[in-house]
């Protein structure tokens, strides 16, 4: 009798069905990662009355958008494209004495590099900016206006990193998410965050 | 003298004994990349705003996405709200964000971040609305998803 060798199984459709599988993961693929312009909310106010600070005029950094996508900045008319360095200008500004730190009285701004005009703002931690929109405003203007502001805080913030500690802060940032939990990399970042607090409020839209 | 006869000569077949190999080497490579959707959007795709102060979300469990856009036939003006599957409107929020949480232990919810995907032509109005309900749950952490690019071309 003639010995049965066990016959070898055809390998060439392989290709076929690998490609199929191929095809069908490329077409559900979505490459995206979530990303996003992260903001937290302010907690929700008891209904009592209680004042808001009082805070000078000249620490006040005014937004307005319409509901045509107009921006009005300060009372003036802007393209968004200014935005960023007007937005600079006002916070850098140090113009008087900071908040009180610790009981401490404020002290003038030594690392701003503003104009140190009298009508804008006295200290980083003291400026303010307020976003107010009309509800038909496009979303996609309103997050062009936060992501400016927000790149303003970073651009000074970047700018202090580079002259204290030779690193910029986004590189901080980047470093501290590659070696989590580096104190000396986190005394650094919070370091820079304090001497430009990031204060965006937004007011309640217009009908 | 026929000994030594001569082979035909063509051109020699490539071989693709190793194409298998390569293509199941980009299958896995998809096989482990893929993200699978999660959610059928009923509404139209949101043409996410550009923005270059991006962070990337952190922890995709911890997320819940809210969308915002137009319908998909457009005959409903207005912006549509999307939870899970269905079409929502801004008081079922709260709803879904509490079923959110519902889902993770007590001390992941501190770091439960809500991610609002809408169409770059939404109004502020809807979004506020959404935020105010946010912050009557005490769901502080928002991201407003973007994709990354310069932010003029937001307004057309």
């Amino acid at each position: 009798m003639a010995r049965r060798e066990n016959p070898e199984i055809n390998a060439g459709s392989m290709a076929d069905i690998a490609f199929l599988l191929l095809i069908f993961f490329l077409v559900t693929t979505t490459m995206d990662v979530d990303s996003g312009i992260s903001r937290k909310l302010p907690e929700k106010q008891p209904d009592t009355d209680i004042k808001p600070p009082v805070l000078k005029e000249k620490n006040i950094f005014e937004v307005n958008i319409n509901r045509n996508n107009d921006l009005l900045v300060e009372g003036d008319a802007m393209k968004i494209e200014d935005l960023r360095q007007a937005a600079i200008d006002f916070i850098d500004n140090g113009g008087g004495n900071g908040k009180k730190v610790d009981g401490k009285e404020g002290e003038p701004c030594d690392y701003c590099n503003g104009a140190k005009s009298p009508t804008s703002s006295d200290h980083p931690n003291k400026a303010v900016i307020s976003i107010q929109s009309d509800r038909g405003t496009d979303y996609g203007m309103f997050v062009s206006v936060q992501n400016e502001l927000g790149a303003a805080y970073t651009e000074l913030r970047n700018r202090l990193g580079l002259k204290k500690y030779n690193r910029s802060y986004t590189d901080l940032v980047k470093d501290l998410s590659n070696n989590k939990g580096n104190e000396e990399l986190k005394a650094k970042i919070s370091f820079l965050k304090k001497a430009y607090p990031q204060v965006i409020s937004e007011a309640e839209p217009t009908k | 003298m026929s000994k030594f006869k001569k082979k035909k000569k063509g051109l020699p077949a490539i071989s693709t004994a190793s194409l298998p190999d390569i293509v199941f080497m980009l299958l896995f490579f998809f096989m482990v990349s893929t993200v699978m959707r999660e959610t059928d959007l009923k509404i139209q795709t949101p043409k996410l705003p550009s923005a270059t102060e991006v962070k990337k979300l952190e922890h995709k469990s911890l997320v819940s996405t809210i969308y915002v856009g137009k319908s998909k036939d457009g005959k409903i003006k207005g912006d549509l709200i999307q939870l899970n599957d269905k079409i929502a409107r801004v008081s079922d929020v709260r709803s879904f964000i509490y079923s959110e949480r519902a889902k993770h232990s007590e001390d992941e919810v501190a770091f439960m971040t809500t991610s609002i995907k809408a169409d770059k032509k939404s109004s502020v109005g809807t979004i506020t609305d959404i935020k105010t309900e946010l912050r009557e749950i005490n769901a502080l952490k928002i991201s407003y998803s973007t994709s990354k690019g310069e932010v003029f071309n937001n307004v057309e």
